[in-house]
């Protein structure tokens, strides 16, 4: 203790202290002001950035489930709209057979009747020749049966004969 | 660019503080370097040793033993004495530590004994010493020199400015991350804010101390650094350093105790009334004088303890040389002295942290606000 002591230069204290007091002041304005104000924009910037990542990771996340939901939507919209247009199809295809078959049916039945009527027709001009044929040949007949008088008179019994019959 | 500016400035500063010139002792029976007698035996050894560890008044390098020469520079002297200031080079003693060389600067008789100055009382021509070898006539003077010691803060103080200044102004040039040897010193810097200051002080408060903290800690860190060079420092051994730190911490936590600190030390409350005046009386003594002579003993001892280690363990070469011949005990003393360096070079650290985080810590008992109920 008492070497400590003597050994203890209060020029030295008093140097120190001088030394210390000015390093402190100097250092404070030159050195750690400016080297802490630097650290903390540093790890403000760096916090912020961190941030900001972050929330853009949550809006990536945020677009990404709509993009899905998007997708989801279109896809199914398509599907119901494809499910239509297959619908219209065969709908329209239906109709369209409904209406030829009918078309048809009617075309049918219109030349049926036609043809009934031209039947008809043909039958009655056929019947007119034939009874005109008959009455020639009939004519001819009688004209050729009726040259002489015997063929009359033969005539007029084989007819009454017939009527006796009758 | 701008580094090299600063040594340049650096260097002219030191050589205008200095005068480097080599120069002859007289004689010097404390180092026992009389021409052609070197240290080699243990008392030589011991009181080399003793004599390293107090501070000096020339910085000494080197010396000659055939020639008896000393190489290094002697450093400026700055004396109070009972006729004013008084300064003068060191060299005046002529390296002489004994109280033989006198120098008279206008009728004051000055002598440096054990790296002391002392003033010779009136009259007295010769230093008379008693049986303890304590000068009679003869006092000690107020002694303002640039010692070794003081040269070595001084030096310290302007690499610190140097290399943060540095730091410093790299970030004022926008860089975010600084370049070279900067990006050694931020980490540093960083550490003694988020390990040190932060949890022992707190978010709210620590910003205020930082100045102080920071340059504490690489004052008290760069100055054991230099003790392990070959210069031979030994600031952070002087006494009078650390009592000079441990008192600035004193004197800050002291200045920024809040109402509640102080509430706490003079008036406890929760205990009987009868008890409140001794516990103040503890406490007291605690904050002004136990605290403070703790962290200036202990970075005191660590670092003498380990120059005197280090030293002794080189020495081991001379004094074994006698019982194991010199290879052995070359080799003994290279491979302890070694592996003890390694460990002053941790010590080194470990004090100026410890200095750094009791201070913080100390600070942050002052500081805390206490917004619980007692």
């Amino acid at each position: 203790m008492d070497q400590l002591l003597n050994d203890f230069s209060p020029g030295l204290f008093f140097m120190q202290a001088v030394i210390l007091l000015i390093l402190i002041l100097l250092m404070r304005a030159f050195a750690w002001k400016p080297i802490l104000e630097a650290l903390q924009t540093r790890e403000d910037g760096i916090q912020n950035a961190l941030d900001a990542a972050e929330k853009a990771k949550l809006e990536m996340q945020n677009l990404n489930a709509d993009n899905e939901r998007l997708l989801k939507e279109a896809r199914l919209e398509r599907e119901t709209m494809l499910k239509e247009a297959r619908d219209i199809k065969s709908k329209m295809i239906d109709d369209a057979k409904l209406e030829a078959q009918s078309q048809a049916d009617i075309m049918i039945e219109q030349a049926q009747a036609a043809i009934k009527g031209e039947k008809k027709a043909a039958l009655a001009e056929l019947k007119n020749q034939v009874a005109g044929l008959s009455l020639e040949i009939a004519e001819k007949v009688l004209r050729t049966e009726l040259s002489n008088n015997d063929k009359q008179l033969q005539l007029v019994e084989k007819m009454l004969s017939e009527k006796s019959l009758n | 660019m701008v580094a090299k500016k600063s040594i340049k400035y650096l260097v002219v500063l030191v050589l205008s503080l200095t005068s480097v010139l080599g120069f002859a002792s007289v004689s010097d029976p404390v180092q026992g370097a009389e021409a052609g007698d070197p240290v080699d035996t243990a008392e030589e050894i011991n009181s080399y040793i003793k004599h390293h560890l107090k501070d000096a008044h020339d910085f000494h390098l080197y010396t000659d033993n055939k020639t008896g020469k000393h190489y290094g520079f002697s450093l400026p002297v700055i004396v109070w004495t009972s006729k004013g200031l008084k300064t003068f080079m060191s060299s005046a003693f002529h390296h002489d530590d004994s109280g033989s060389v006198i120098v008279n600067k206008d009728d004051v008789k000055l002598v440096k004994i054990h790296s002391k100055i002392y003033e010779l009382d009136k009259g007295a021509n010769v230093v008379n010493f008693d049986e303890t070898h304590h000068a009679k006539n003869a006092h000690a003077v107020l002694d303002f020199s640039i010692t070794k010691s003081v040269f070595g803060m001084l030096v310290t103080g302007l690499l610190m400015i140097l290399l943060f200044g540095l730091l410093a102004r790299g970030y004022k040039k926008g860089n975010v991350i600084p370049k070279g040897f900067s990006r050694v010193l931020e980490p540093l810097v960083i550490y003694v804010r988020d390990e040190i200051a932060r949890p022992n002080i707190g978010e709210k408060k620590y910003k205020k101390f930082m100045s102080f903290l920071l340059t504490v800690f690489f004052f008290i860190w760069i100055l054991n650094m230099l003790g392990l060079t070959p210069f031979g420092f030994n600031v952070t051994g002087q006494i009078a350093v650390t009592a000079c730190l441990a008192i600035f911490t004193v004197v800050i936590y002291m200045f920024s105790g809040t109402k509640d600190f102080w509430a706490h030390t003079l008036w406890m409350p929760g205990v009987p009334y009868v008890l409140r005046p001794v516990l103040a009386l503890v406490e007291l003594v605690g904050f002004v004088i136990i605290k403070p002579f703790s962290l200036l003993i202990r970075l005191f001892a660590n670092i003498t303890a380990g120059h005197f280690v280090v030293m002794s363990l080189i020495a081991l070469m001379i004094t074994l040389k006698a019982s194991f011949g010199p290879v052995v005990s070359t080799g003994m003393s290279l491979i302890l002295s070694l592996f003890i360096m390694v460990i002053e070079i941790l010590v080194a650290f470990l004090q100026a942290f410890i200095f750094t985080m009791l201070s913080s810590l100390f600070i942050g008992m002052a500081v805390e606000e206490h917004d619980h109920a007692h």
